[in-house]
């Protein structure tokens, strides 16, 4: 009997034979598939290896006859995004500048929020967190120009804290939802006996419930990881010139008007871009599974 | 929920109250009031700072009036249609298949998910470089022999949202295959034994029982791909920045374009106050079925 809890495992027998008229069907139509969801990444990477006149006269397909490695130098060091030509290691480090401390301040507070609402409910917790929730669907461009107005009057506007306020504010209803529905899935006795015990609120926090929590943890981490690295319009709002992400200047490098159009530099650009959330999916696996499928579960 | 709920006095249960401060002014300032200042204000004359000069529905007048925001709105529509139906389709067809119990599943679904972690930037950009018509897929097909190929989906302002969509459609695809291979999961293989015996064909089991069992799967799908669709604006700025022309402008890039760089603010608030309707036109009556457990627990049996 299979459990009736959502899984991503294979049950059941192991295939009989592989070769029979329904699964060589099915195999040939996930591999075309697959191949189609390759092939973005496939260009992406022949093209950053090939020099400008090979990409001139090739086609995008074609594995590079002369490998080079200079596109991935000059998008690093040297790439010009309009303003300056420093590359794209700029964007990267704001980049990490705005996401390890957005990173840390939105778990930081949504999982103490996400407690709060489990085991320490109050009157109107619950009404304050379905408005929460609903908050997430109301689409970013309805709230950001009074969020504009305010983080302007906070003196917070076109800075590094002001995007990772913003980060902070928008991660919340996502996190709040992991992190409350993992709290309530822990056994009540638990939380009785440490209450029973005479700890308090920051005690049952700090020392039950924290240790018992670190798979959650990881979900979030993922889950916040990935979307504010990719995050581009709180980014180019919100962070000022100076501390435009990566995407930002991502954008700014390959849509640049001037200039003769560097195709390999360019994808070498949004190769590095993408790196990191792809190496976060890659090592993490299941735990991507679960973030993104958190959005989909129902408090 | 077994939650312990003890009578405790207002100041008692302080600590969760100073826990949920951030929760309790996210949703009062930012969700409840930034959200009635961007109404209150699309109803004004306000330009390039903020008034309260009252104009009642001109900003929404000279909106649809504009053949910008006509556009967009179609956009919208054809980008929304096609995603909708392609990414539920093919999502489903790719879990029905990675269901069948195969070799190398986890290898086919990462394969599947990976764009999903990518930024829509990048996502946009890649689709920019392969459908450029000078080296992109056009080329390649004209060189294979095929002379008079065309597919200018980049350049014909006729067709750019189409572009759009195959890079949405890559992009977002993964994740529904995901949420229905969950989904799928999740039925019991009863259920399966049950219409094998009843010699019903996979197809008609397909469609006639386990879909409408997962009509709960269906719906949450729907709505997280409908409030990503109305979204949309990363995508469109890095794959084609609105153009040719105005051929693949959508409302999000509107909104931000007239608040940012044209100074015409109430224009984008009018704007941005229709998007939110949109959302609530979606999001209600999912919401209304939802939240009332009895309902759907009667509907389902």
């Amino acid at each position: 009997m299979s459990s009736s809890l959502p899984s991503f495992e294979p049950r059941g027998r192991r295939p009989k034979r592989l070769v029979s008229p329904t699964s060589i069907m099915i195999y040939s139509v996930l591999l075309v598939a697959a191949i189609y969801y390759l092939i973005p990444l496939y260009v992406m990477v022949m093209t950053s290896l090939k020099g400008m006149p090979e990409i001139r006269l090739g086609n995008i397909f074609s594995p590079p006859v002369e490998v080079t490695f200079q596109p991935w130098a000059t998008a690093w060091n040297s790439a010009c995004t309009g303003l300056y030509c420093e590359g794209i290691k700029v964007g990267f480090f704001n980049s990490i500048k705005i996401l390890i401390p957005s990173v840390i301040f939105s778990i930081i507070i949504a999982s103490v929020n996400g407690y709060a609402l489990s085991n320490w409910r109050f009157k109107g917790s619950e009404l304050f967190f379905t408005a929460l929730i609903f908050g997430a669907f109301i689409p970013y461009q309805v709230m950001l120009y009074p969020l504009v107005i305010i983080t302007r009057n906070l003196g917070i506007f076109g800075t590094l804290t002001g995007v990772i306020v913003i980060h902070t504010i928008f991660g919340m209803p996502i996190l709040t939802l992991l992190f409350r529905n993992y709290f309530v899935s822990l056994p009540p006795e638990l939380f009785k006996a440490a209450r029973v015990d005479g700890a308090g609120f920051w005690r049952i926090f700090l020392q039950i419930m924290l240790p018992m929590s670190l798979p959650i943890f990881v979900v979030a981490v993922i889950l916040q990881v990935t979307g504010i690295w990719n995050d581009f319009l709180f980014g180019v709002i919100f962070a000022g010139t100076k501390n435009f992400p990566m995407t930002v200047q991502l954008n700014n490098i390959v849509n640049s008007t001037q200039g003769v159009k560097e195709y390999n530099v360019n994808m070498a650009a949004t190769i590095l871009t993408g790196a990191v959330p792809l190496l976060v999916y890659f090592f993490s696996g299941k735990y991507f599974v679960r973030g993104i499928a958190a959005g989909a579960v129902k408090g | 929920m077994s939650v312990s709920r003890r009578p405790f006095a207002p100041l008692r249960n302080l600590n969760a109250k100073v826990a949920a401060v951030p929760m309790i002014v996210t949703v009062l300032v930012v969700f409840v009031g930034c959200t009635l200042w961007t109404v209150v204000y699309s109803f004004t004359s306000s330009r390039s700072l903020p008034t309260l000069d009252f104009v009642g529905v001109d900003q929404y007048v000279r909106l649809f009036r504009t053949s910008r925001w006509t556009v967009s709105l179609k956009n919208l529509a054809i980008f929304g249609i096609l995603s909708l139906t392609f990414s539920l389709v093919l999502g489903f067809i790719l879990a029905a298949l990675m269901d069948q119990k195969i070799r190398f599943e986890n290898t086919f679904r990462t394969i599947f998910l990976y764009p999903h972690a990518l930024s829509f930037i990048v996502t946009g950009l890649v689709w920019q470089w392969i459908l450029t018509p000078t080296y992109g897929v056009q080329k390649v097909v004209r060189d294979l022999g095929f002379e008079t190929f065309n597919f200018p989906v980049l350049t014909d302002g006729r067709y750019t949202i189409y572009a759009i969509v195959i890079a949405g459609l890559w992009q977002g695809t993964g994740l529904v295959m995901a949420l229905m291979l969950a989904g799928l999961r999740n039925i019991d293989d009863e259920i399966w034994k049950a219409a094998r015996v009843d010699g019903i064909p996979a197809w008609r089991t397909y469609l006639f029982i386990v879909i409408p069992m997962m009509r709960p799967v269906f719906i949450t799908t729907l709505v997280i791909i409908c409030a990503t669709i109305v979204k949309v604006y990363d995508l469109v700025v890095a794959l084609t920045n609105g153009g040719p022309g105005i051929s693949s402008e959508v409302p999000a890039k509107y909104v931000y374009d007239f608040m940012f760089s044209r100074g015409n603010l109430a224009q984008g608030l009018a704007a941005s106050t229709i998007m939110l309707t949109t959302v609530l036109i979606i999001l209600v009556p999912w919401a209304l079925l939802e939240f009332r457990p009895e309902n759907r627990r009667g509907a389902s049996k």
